[in-house]
């Protein structure tokens, strides 16, 4: 939200629907992401987020409304096409390459990044900007150590490490994690927070998260979802304060939190 | 196991990215070392095997593995099961037969050498038009539309008999091409060399392949098609363009078998040379690139040999798909390469009395199970011939009890003894795999 950002924003969702079957999931969201901002998205289980999370990056189509990213319209695109356009993201569930090596696993997220796309008359070890950027990213996630091993067979917490790592590998401009923290334990989520504010840094991050602290920690904004609509969009001591949040979702999550201190 | 080195292969001093200066001098020196050696083995093949039926067999296993190889691009890098492989090879020998009767007819000024290509980019056009529907869809989709257009194809081949020659197929003269060095390539030994060169070329180049951006994409994209997308990659373009690969080398196979072969019938682009080249691969281990040759050259020679000693071959190679399906995915490859691990460390003689040990009971249910299948089958379909039988030297009756005792002795001690030894085996394996790794990292 620094003073270079232009005015148009980063990623623009103009009353955005989607329904399964006769099911509405997402009724109606328009948000704006201003460029390097870091946006959360919090709401109970079930409001959609990963729907939204899902209908943003190409994976399903939306049954009406638009998404534009940097101005332009990426709406019904492919999500090859919408992650060349510069918006990369991250799953919930894990969702890596767990027969390749780590190693391979960070270049596979750059390779069209820097311009190999399916160039079949040149050898990729020979890629001095590959193997260079690919090392520097698993300096970044702290998975050097572990480069030769087959992703699968990586801890929990370095699998989830190694997710961002792909997510953030290509230098998009747009990057969105879906729970990046989720099932870590304390420790492992302090790592993680302080993992993606160090690759989220003159970038927009758009980030689905259940952990409270890690939302307010991290987050410029905040925009609460609650059965497919957003009921409040606004900086973290704000939402803290507004009543329709507390109510709909913060007093449950404020009460656990609690309990858990 | 096979997940750890998986697509290491041919060259071991050529794989992985290189971790320090020094390996990386060390590697790039060594890099070509497999290949010299392999073109020097070519090349002196035939004077190890000088008969003129090892000579043709080798040919054989030439194209062979190019076509082996050319499948497990699609099978074993980029995860796509194809059931009508055969026909890109089959239609690259056609095209290459016409191509040749074009040729001898007008004269024209192209040496048999080149012929090969034409093969290949006639199975890299019909790959890039059945290819183009086909890799619209992943997984058993794929397979079964792979399925229906070499049904298609061998349909087609029945009703286009202008193309296909109907029953007497193509014929085809390699010697009324221009000639090159004085060779004319009429002499056996001067075809083995032309498809060796090619054989060779085409290792290389398929190799070379898995090394490129869009090799690596192949294996990212059998590993997590869905993740690959959200990195920018088309799947489905991935797919095409490793399907016309594969569809290019599958033709110059089928050039060079209608080159050795000098007659292509329909039977080429049928549903049993799609099933072969998937045993082939398979047997051999698609999983590592080296595993579809051994298979390639295993399969020839079974199909060469064994052919000659029993009408039921088929199914022993039935017989030994299914075992290495269930028992041994890695292939044959995966076998020999966790053997090479534990020889590296030199903990190989240490194993070998469990071997031995274990080698007993699988000689017995071996030998009882070519004696069930030998005499059923000389009983059931050589029934004119009367009950006597020859089988590993030793003449009996078919119909004798004792034949059938022995059978069962050989059969039921067998089993009971090979599933006592080998856990034994199998355990000794893994302590002196275990140990190699110890050292290996201290």
């Amino acid at each position: 939200m620094s003073g270079v950002a232009s005015a148009t924003p980063a990623l623009q969702l103009v009353d955005l629907h989607k329904s399964f079957g006769i099911t509405p999931i997402i009724r109606g969201v328009s948000l704006d992401v201003a460029q390097h901002e870091r946006h959360a998205i919090i709401g109970p289980n079930g409001a959609g987020k990963s729907t939204l999370f899902n209908l943003i990056s190409g994976r399903f189509p939306a049954s009406s409304g638009r998404v534009l990213l940097k101005g332009h319209d990426i709406t019904g695109m492919p999500p090859y096409m919408i992650n060349r356009r510069g918006l990369s993201r991250s799953f919930q569930v894990t969702n890596i390459f767990p027969r390749l090596t780590v190693f391979e696993n960070i270049r596979c997220g750059l390779l069209w990044a820097l311009g190999y796309r399916y160039s079949f008359w040149q050898m990729v070890e020979r890629q001095r900007d590959a193997r260079e950027r690919t090392e520097s990213i698993l300096e970044q996630i702290n998975l050097t150590a572990r480069r030769s091993v087959p992703a699968g067979v990586l801890s929990y917490a370095e699998q989830r490490a190694l997710e961002i790592g792909i997510t953030i590998a290509s230098g998009a401009e747009v990057i969105m994690l879906d729970e990046p923290t989720a099932g870590m334990s304390r420790s492992e989520t302090e790592h993680a927070v302080a993992l993606i504010r160090k690759v989220s840094q003159d970038k927009t991050l758009v980030i689905v998260e259940h952990d409270m602290s890690v939302v307010f920690d991290l987050a410029d904004r905040i925009s609460v979802l609650v059965y497919g609509q957003i009921i409040a969009t606004d900086t973290p001591e704000r939402i803290r304060a507004n009543p329709a949040v507390q109510e709909a979702y913060l007093g449950v999550a404020a009460d656990a939190e609690h309990a858990h201190a | 196991m096979s997940g750890a080195i998986r697509d290491e292969s041919l060259a071991p001093a050529a794989t992985g990215e290189p971790r320090s200066t020094t390996s990386r001098i060390a590697s790039s020196r060594w890099r070509f070392a497999p290949w010299i050696g392999g073109a020097v083995a070519l090349l002196l093949l035939p004077y190890v095997f000088r008969s003129g039926a090892s000579i043709t067999m080798m040919s054989l296993m030439g194209f062979a593995i190019i076509f082996a190889l050319s499948y497990n691009m699609l099978l074993g890098q980029t995860g796509m099961l194809s059931f009508g492989h055969a026909v890109y090879y089959g239609l690259g020998g056609f095209i290459t037969a016409h191509a040749l009767n074009v040729v001898a007819a007008g004269k024209l000024p192209v040496p048999l050498l080149l012929m090969p290509l034409i093969g290949g980019l006639a199975g890299l056009s019909f790959a890039l038009v059945f290819g183009w529907v086909s890799t619209k869809r992943a997984g058993t989709a794929f397979a079964m539309i792979s399925l229906g257009i070499g049904e298609l194809v061998a349909a087609s081949s029945l009703i286009l008999r202008g193309f296909f020659g109907g029953e007497g197929g193509i014929s085809a003269n390699r010697t009324a091409t221009l000639k090159v060095f004085g060779l004319n390539f009429g002499p056996q030994i001067q075809v083995y060399y032309l498809i060796a060169a090619w054989c060779l070329l085409c290792i290389a180049a398929m190799y070379a392949f898995t090394r490129t951006p869009l090799g690596r994409m192949c294996n990212a994209v059998r590993e997590n098609p869905e993740r690959a997308e959200f990195v920018g990659y088309s799947t489905q373009m991935v797919r095409f363009i490793a399907f016309c690969t594969s569809g290019f080398f599958a033709g110059v196979a089928g050039g060079l078998a209608a080159i050795h072969y000098e007659i292509v019938t329909a039977s080429m682009v049928g549903a049993v040379p799609s099933g072969f080249v998937l045993l082939m691969a398979y047997i051999g281990g698609v999983a590592f690139f080296i595993g579809p040759i051994i298979g390639a050259i295993l399969m020839t020679a079974l199909q060469i040999s064994l052919s000659d000693y029993t009408g039921a071959w088929l199914l022993y190679v039935g017989l030994m798909f299914v075992l290495v399906v269930m028992y041994a995915p890695g292939g044959l490859a995966g076998i020999l390469l966790m053997q090479l691990s534990v020889l590296r460390s030199g903990r190989l003689m240490a194993l070998l009395p469990a071997y031995a040990l274990a080698a007993v009971p699988t000689a017995m249910l071996l030998a009882g199970t070519v004696m069930l299948i030998e005499t059923s089958h000389h009983l059931l379909v050589k029934s004119a011939e009367g009950p006597a039988m020859r089988l590993f030297g030793v003449s009996y009756d078919a119909t004798s009890p004792l034949a059938w005792l022995a059978i069962a002795a050989l059969l039921g001690l067998g089993f009971l003894a090979f599933r006592r030894t080998w856990p034994l085996a199998a355990n000794a394996w893994h302590q002196a795999s275990a140990e190699a790794q110890r050292r290996r990292s201290p």
